[in-house]
């Protein structure tokens, strides 16, 4: 179980004079989830980026089931069975729920009616059955987020990586999303989620890595990682962590 | 009542229309119509499905045109095999200027296409090779399919060839749309990071529309080229040419089959009609009336003619439903 799927580097990452990623490393092992947190402006979509070849690092390594895929283009990436979500949705607002799945599932075939067998299997997976004849833009943003998820995993990736699949959803939609990521684990998928509601991230993680200004903070479990005085001084700031301790 | 089956039905339609209407002016404008509805299907591909707005597309119908008539010209070659190799040339042409102009991004890529577009023109005018701004007159030949010359003018025999080339475009943008190219396409519309997500090699999926749009531009320009019999860089390579093909398109709806054929129903009867009734003086009066339709449009139903159809339609299967369930 233990055997690194996803290690991450030293990537660093800069935008000018601004240093977004520094020397930032860690390993997702076959079959986890792994959470990656952080305060607004941590860093963690760039290093998305930096990971799936969006963005051309400026020094570290990623490997990718032991192969070498930094600054690899992103189709590439998918290729080789690792994907992503993006934090804005991407629906095809003309295509049906069935055919966005099937634009992903198109990667491993040329014939139509193949692409409609494997979008049917993932939408039976992701819930989304009934709704596989509606267009792309009459769902509502928590089903759009699913067909997101839905969409990539007809690539038929090893690993996934989640960009905020949850952000602006209701404490139903959220316990959902949450469901369905463990049911994508139980498939044999690895995980990568960056999420900021805590309460979902925190029950489903195997392990968390916290981001703050660029850099690694802490990686470990989620109940070791909640307790963290540098993480609760990174999220509430030095004043108010010191008015918690008092209570 | 499925696409295919109204798609037929207006085929037919459109292919009856002459043998009934024995009027030579309305025959040549059938020929004009059916030309420009083939030249939007074939911009629809790279604009429409894959979300690149070409504003050059003269530019490969002229090099459709050109060649065909230089192999008559200057080679006595018979036109069919200039179509074809307008259309490959063009092809060429068309991926060797795409490559790097894929790198610009939304309305960058537009102005390279129009600079490229003007670029061609300029070529043209100055190549001493192909008789420059002179033009070429195609010469007279024995009349007959082969030679794609029918004189006395008879306007059915190019309507009926025009036709069959527009059924040709019409059979490849339905291959294009319904297959795994089709969804590609349309993905890269959306987001060109969502496509490569999705494993989808962007750049190469848009030289294959861009190749394939090319191609069937310059096929109908070579048969232009045969029809008038006389072609000269600024009737072939004209910003106005591009301009058209895109106005036709956006009023009919962009992205959709049935929008050129829409869009060139209304721009080709409204340029030729009002040129008869007011003449020389109402030069470019068709393009004010066919440019305020498209404003309008733009304005209020951004997928053109077509979503206006399909909204209306839509509300009517919704009154269908609400209807029994009142009773």
């Amino acid at each position: 179980m233990k055997e690194p799927l996803l290690e991450v580097k030293g990537i660093t990452k800069k935008f000018g004079n601004l240093l977004a990623n520094n020397d930032v490393s860690f390993n997702v092992n076959k079959g986890e989830i792994v959470g990656l947190i952080g305060p607004n402006g941590a860093g963690k979509t760039t290093l998305f980026n930096c990971i799936t070849g969006m963005y051309k690092t400026d020094g570290g390594q990623v490997f990718f089931r032991g192969r070498d895929i930094t600054n690899m283009a992103p189709d590439r990436i998918c290729k080789q069975g690792l994907t992503r979500t993006f934090q804005i949705v991407k629906t095809i607002k003309e295509l049906t729920v069935r055919e966005n799945v099937m634009t992903g599932a198109f990667l491993h075939t040329n014939r139509l009616k193949e692409a409609e067998e494997v979008a049917d299997e993932i939408l039976e997976l992701t819930n989304l059955r009934e709704k596989a004849e509606q267009p792309g833009n009459s769902l509502t943003i928590a089903d759009r987020k699913r067909l997101e998820i839905a969409r990539v995993l007809a690539t038929r990736p090893e690993m996934l990586m989640l960009d905020e699949a949850m952000a602006g959803l209701n404490q139903t939609e959220i316990r959902e999303a949450m469901e369905l990521c463990l049911k994508i684990k139980r498939e044999g998928i690895t995980l990568l989620i960056v999420e900021h509601i805590m309460e979902a991230i925190m029950p489903i993680s195997d392990r968390i890595v916290v981001l703050n200004a660029g850099e690694k903070l802490i990686e470990d479990k989620p109940d070791i990682v909640a307790n963290n005085d540098e993480v609760i001084k990174a999220y509430l700031g030095e004043g108010y962590h010191a008015k918690s301790k008092k209570y | 009542m499925n696409k295919k089956k109204i798609l037929f039905i207006l085929l037919i339609v459109i292919a009856l229309l002459p043998l009934a209407i024995k009027s030579n002016n309305f025959r040549h404008i059938m020929i004009l119509f059916v030309l420009f509805a083939g030249l939007g299907e074939a911009w629809n591909i790279i604009t429409g499905y894959a979300g690149q707005t070409s504003f050059g597309h003269a530019a490969f119908f002229g090099i459709g045109a050109y060649t065909s008539a230089v192999f008559v010209w200057k080679f006595g070659i018979l036109p069919w095999y200039g179509l074809l190799a307008g259309g490959i040339i063009a092809l060429v042409v068309a991926s060797i200027v795409s490559y790097p102009a894929f790198k610009l991004s939304g309305h960058y890529f537009a102005i390279a296409t129009l600079a490229i577009g003007e670029i061609i023109l300029q070529v043209f005018v100055s190549w001493d090779y192909v008789a420059g701004a002179t033009g070429i007159m195609i010469p007279m030949k024995e009349r007959g399919l082969l030679n794609m010359q029918f004189h006395p003018r008879n306007k059915l025999a190019y309507f009926y060839i025009i036709f069959a080339l527009f059924v040709f475009v019409l059979i490849i943008t339905y291959l294009v749309e319904s297959s795994k190219m089709g969804f590609y396409l349309k993905t890269i519309r959306e987001s060109h990071e969502a496509a490569r997500a999705l494993g989808i090699n962007t750049t190469r999926y848009k030289l294959y529309a861009m190749g394939i749009s090319a191609f069937l531009t310059a096929i109908l320009g070579g048969f232009y080229a045969q029809y008038v019999m006389y072609i000269d860089p600024f009737m072939v390579f004209p910003l106005s040419i591009s301009m058209q093909i895109v106005l036709l398109t956006v009023l009919g709806g962009l992205g959709n089959i049935f929008g050129p054929i829409i869009g060139a129903a209304i721009l080709i009867p409204l340029s030729q009609y009002t040129r008869i009734i007011f003449g020389g003086t109402g030069m470019g009066l068709d393009l004010i009336i066919f440019g305020l339709l498209v404003v309008v449009i733009a304005c209020y139903q951004p997928h053109g003619l077509v979503g206006l159809i399909q909204n209306i339609r839509q509300k009517g299967v919704e009154e269908d439903e609400r209807t029994p369930a009142r009773g």
